[in-house]
């Protein structure tokens, strides 16, 4: 058991299941106190990394450092009892004959009775759940149970907390809410957290840094808004943004497409690319306006309430499918009608297609 | 008709065809229970004088044996069945698939052939007895002390080590399915493999073990030959010796009552030791949690502790019965009396399969034809005869069987002047009606466990398109539970083949099956073709524990990888063999 957070460090880490490669040479370090996320769709290896960084499966080579000290390397394998980390399941895996105080307590053994009664205590009365203590886990509700699990985890003070999944069984409504909670109470806590999951608003809101992960291969790594605002391939900006997207061709660093001609950035070869274009990056405006008539025009298809958002599609000539364009609208065009578009160039990006 | 409009029902049997489905039912269920009612009116006549030697002598004597060697089977049982469970799931070594699968083969040994084989095996001049002899140079056979199996200690070490595998199977199938994120989620707290096991996965595992131990000390409490054999006076042989060396009937039904008891005893023990089994079932993810990998002496400790009750279990009783066969076969020929006996023996069992699988799906299509609770009620009454033990529910047969002979008989010869004899005991129906209300709990089972899985909309699309309820049942449901009704029914043959208690009260006069076969030669201490008779029942016992082998070894993969794509046959099988899948709950289609 080590108190204070720890920094953890994975060194080319490698699993395969059969012959399907899990993990594929993965490399990341957190630092203490910082909360990263693993962000990738199912399969892609995050979980598998995150239990073996808790020990739960054994990678087939690589390292793992937890506060500089290997827990995994060629000759070395501690059993996931002897490395201080706290892990959180997605089922939540609270001991079902046991209760609330009982489950919060299971990790405290090596204190003395009297001690681990005050942690635990004090770990439940944190997340608010101190009355429960003499329930069992069936009779609380899922963001109780998520709580409890919680408090669990981090009774032990663990040097670095896992979590795999740890919102994906709430309720959308509760999981803004327990979400932030959760966060707040990581940073009191100052742990070192890595969290695992498959939705990137998520990750943007709790992260740190967030290593987006594909095919077993961490594809980028970074504050959310670098990977927001600097994805480095066409999968990256599409995790994290609803593009629309253009096939070209870029010739001389001049891309001409329906939308237009747009400049080529320098790491873009010549060849076939994708334009990207943020659904808020374009706006919409009346064609009949008098001052600098739009650069493009065309046809309101449809238009979608969204509360804060209009959603509406726009065919231009040229283009395969109708454009998508976001944002709060003060210009309200009806449907059929001709419409000016105008689109912010900082919010386009462009992709080789061969690097997809 | 608009029968679909008709929302008022008509009684507790609702209306029209469901009602039909379900008169059916309750005659079905009025069948499992009348041995158990005409018991009690039996039991009320009085045994006569014999009642105070009964109280005296007979029933404290069985009730204690009867306790003792439940309470040591129990104890047995759940430490091998739990303990070679948690070995064989938590920790990886040499064999270790082979031996999954293999630690279910005693399953195959019924209690009266371990006790047969063992008798032999141990006699003071049997192989194992002159083979230490010769070892150490003794010559005479009481020079050697060796302990004698004819022992209460005996009987509870053999039942256990071919008991053992109903613990066994649903304790491994909680650990594997059940337990894996919560085996996890307790090593990340700091717990060593030792306390997991006793902190979490031994009371996780409480309902199934329960489930698994009830069925185990059910089969010894159903035992006769085994204890029998041994010298030990359990309440099952209490009863049939008291019918069959007194012929009192009353007293027989007297003892019977009391084992009732203890019946009823043991499934609410069962009830109470589960109690909390639905919050276990809480737990969401399938996934085995890592292994820990043993290399070196450990290894080999491993591979001896458990290969050693699949040994004694099944490899040396059956090896031993099938090598006297061998030479008695090689030395005398195949005799006609054990071709007749196999006939018989197939005959009997397959009326018996054929009429439990027809009742059994009357009895589970009726509960999910009507949408009352009776139906679902009936259907539980129709399944009690499997906790009825063998010579119980013999009893319980006999006298309304031989009024009703008598009465038949009597009719025939005033009405026809023809002479039919005893037409029901003498043609082996009552022996078809014992097996049919014993082991409908099986057919029964499959057929609901089969209907379970089928979503009621297919019934309610048959219908709409013009099906009656039988002919939607005909016509969608039989065609898709068929593989469930196979493995049901095959499951229900070779238990009327191995059956032996109620064998031996109910069959007719010179009426020998392959277990009464068996039974007469070890009770008068001849080994003639007794081996060949075990031999074939060890054979066809094997077929079912090949099935749940392999389904229980496709099932532990199919959890590796995910819950869902399991074949619905092997589902079907764990859930009719209920030691199987404690954590599914029956019914509620």
């Amino acid at each position: 058991m080590r108190k204070g957070a720890a920094s953890l460090d994975v060194q080319n880490v490698r699993q395969t299941f059969g012959a399907t490669l899990a993990v594929d040479d993965v490399t990341l370090r957190v630092e203490p106190g910082e909360i990263v996320c693993l962000l990738g769709h199912s399969g892609c290896g995050k979980t598998s990394l995150l239990r073996m960084v808790a020990g739960l499966e054994r990678p087939d080579s690589g390292r793992v450092l937890i506060d500089g000290r290997e827990v995994v390397g060629p000759d070395r394998f501690t059993p996931p009892e002897q490395r201080g980390v706290g892990m959180m399941f997605q089922d939540y895996a609270l001991f079902p004959h046991l209760t609330i105080f009982e489950n919060v307590t299971f990790g405290l053994s090596k204190l003395p009775a009297n001690k681990a009664r005050i942690v635990a205590e004090a770990q439940l009365a944190r997340v608010g759940l101190l009355r429960y203590a003499k329930d069992y886990p069936h009779m609380l509700s899922g963001g109780e149970q998520q709580r409890v699990a919680l408090a669990r985890a981090m009774a032990p003070h663990p040097g670095v907390l896992l979590m795999d999944e740890p919102f994906s069984n709430l309720d959308q409504r509760m999981r803004e809410r327990i979400r932030e909670e959760t966060t707040a109470l990581l940073r009191e806590n100052g742990a070192t957290a890595v969290v695992v999951t498959h939705d990137p608003e998520e990750a943007m809101q709790i992260a740190d840094r967030i290593a987006l992960m594909r095919a077993g291969k961490i594809v980028q790594m970074g504050t959310a808004e670098e990977l927001y605002e600097r994805p480095q391939s066409l999968f990256a900006a599409r995790f994290f943004c609803d593009f629309n997207e253009i096939d070209a061709n870029a010739h001389d660093g001049c891309i001409a497409t329906p939308l237009g001609e747009f400049e080529a950035p320098s790491e873009v070869a010549d060849g076939p690319v994708t334009v990207c274009v943020r659904p808020h990056g374009i706006s919409l405006e009346p064609v009949d306006a008098s001052a600098p008539p739009p650069p493009l025009t065309g046809v309101l298809k449809s238009r979608r309430y969204l509360g804060e958002d209009d959603l509406r599609h726009v065919v231009v000539q040229g283009l395969d499918a109708p454009l998508r364009v976001r944002g709060a609208a003060r210009f309200r065009p009806e449907v059929g009608e001709s419409v000016g578009l105008r689109i912010d160039a900082r919010q386009v990006l462009v992709f080789s297609r061969k690097t997809v | 008709m608009s029968s679909g409009q008709a929302k008022a029902k008509a009684g507790i049997f609702g209306e029209g065809g469901d009602r039909r489905w379900l008169i059916a039912s309750s005659c079905v269920a009025l069948l499992v229970l009348a041995p158990l009612v005409s018991l009690i009116l039996i039991a009320g006549r009085g045994s006569g004088d014999l009642w105070p030697h009964i109280l005296a002598y007979v029933l404290p004597q069985a009730l204690r044996d009867t306790a003792i060697l439940l309470l040591g089977v129990g104890f047995v049982v759940v430490t091998l069945g739990a303990g070679l469970a948690w070995l064989v799931t938590a920790y990886e070594f040499p064999g270790r698939r082979i031996f999954d699968w293999a630690l279910l083969l005693p399953l195959a040994t019924p209690t009266y052939i371990v006790a047969y084989a063992y008798l032999d095996l141990m006699h003071p001049i049997g192989p194992v007895q002159t083979g230490l002899r010769a070892l150490l140079g003794l010559t005479d056979p009481r020079a050697l002390w060796f302990p004698d199996v004819r022992t209460m200690t005996g009987c509870i070490l053999l039942l256990s080590f071919v008991l053992y595998p109903y613990v066994y199977l649903s304790t491994r199938a909680m650990f594997l399915m059940q337990a894996g994120s919560l085996l996890e989620a307790a090593r990340t707290l700091g717990a060593s493999r030792t306390r997991v096991f006793f902190r979490v996965a031994l009371p996780l595992a409480r309902p199934a073990i329960a489930v698994g131990a009830s069925l185990a000390l059910m089969e010894a409490l159903n035992d006769i030959g085994a204890s029998e054999f041994l010298g030990v006076q359990t309440l099952s042989v209490s009863i049939y010796s008291t019918w069959i060396n007194r012929s009192n009937l009353p007293g027989a039904a007297q003892i019977a009552l009391a084992m009732l008891a203890v019946v009823v005893a043991l499934v609410l023990l069962e009830r109470w030791a589960r109690r909390r089994q639905r919050y276990v079932s809480q737990a969401q993810r399938a996934r085995r949690a890592a292994p820990l990998q043993l290399t070196g002496w450990r290894a080999g400790l491993a591979i001896a502790i458990v290969s050693t009750p699949i040994f004694i279990g099944f490899i040396l009783p059956a090896g031993h019965v099938a090598h006297e066969a061998f030479k008695r076969v090689r030395f005398a020929g195949f005799s006609p009396q054990i071709g007749q006996e196999i006939l018989n023996t197939i005959a009997i069992a397959s009326v018996a399969t054929v009429v439990a699988m027809a009742l059994g799906f009357l009895v589970a299509s009726a509960a999910r034809l009507s949408r009352a609770p009776v139906g679902g009620a009936l259907l539980r009454v129709s399944s009690l005869g499997y906790a009825a033990p063998g010579t119980v529910l013999a009893i319980g047969l006999m006298t309304p069987l031989f009024a009703l002979d008598n009465i038949i008989a009597d009719s025939a010869e005033r009405l026809f002047g023809i002479s039919l004899g005893l037409l029901i005991s003498g043609s082996g129906a009552a022996l078809v009606y014992a097996y049919v209300a014993r082991f409908l709990a099986i057919s029964a089972g499959g057929v609901e466990s089969g209907l379970a899985k089928l979503s009621p909309s297919l019934d309610q699309a048959a219908r709409v398109l013009g099906q009656s309820a039988g002919g939607a049942m005909r016509r969608v449901q039989l065609p898709l539970i068929r593989p469930a009704l196979g493995g049901a029914a095959l499951l229900v043959f070779v238990d009327c083949m191995k059956e032996l208690p109620a064998t031996l009260l109910l069959r007719p006069l010179n009426f020998e099956t392959l277990a009464t076969h068996l039974y007469g030669e070890a009770a008068r201490g001849t080994y003639e073709d007794g081996a060949v008779a075990a031999t074939c029942i060890v054979l066809v016992g094997l077929v079912p524990v090949m099935m749940l082998a392999r389904l229980s070894r496709r099932r532990a993969f199919a959890w590796d990888k995910s819950v869902e794509g399991v074949d619905p046959m092997a589902r079907d099988l764990l859930l009719v063999e209920p030691a199987g899948a404690p954590d599914k709950p029956r019914g509620k289609a």
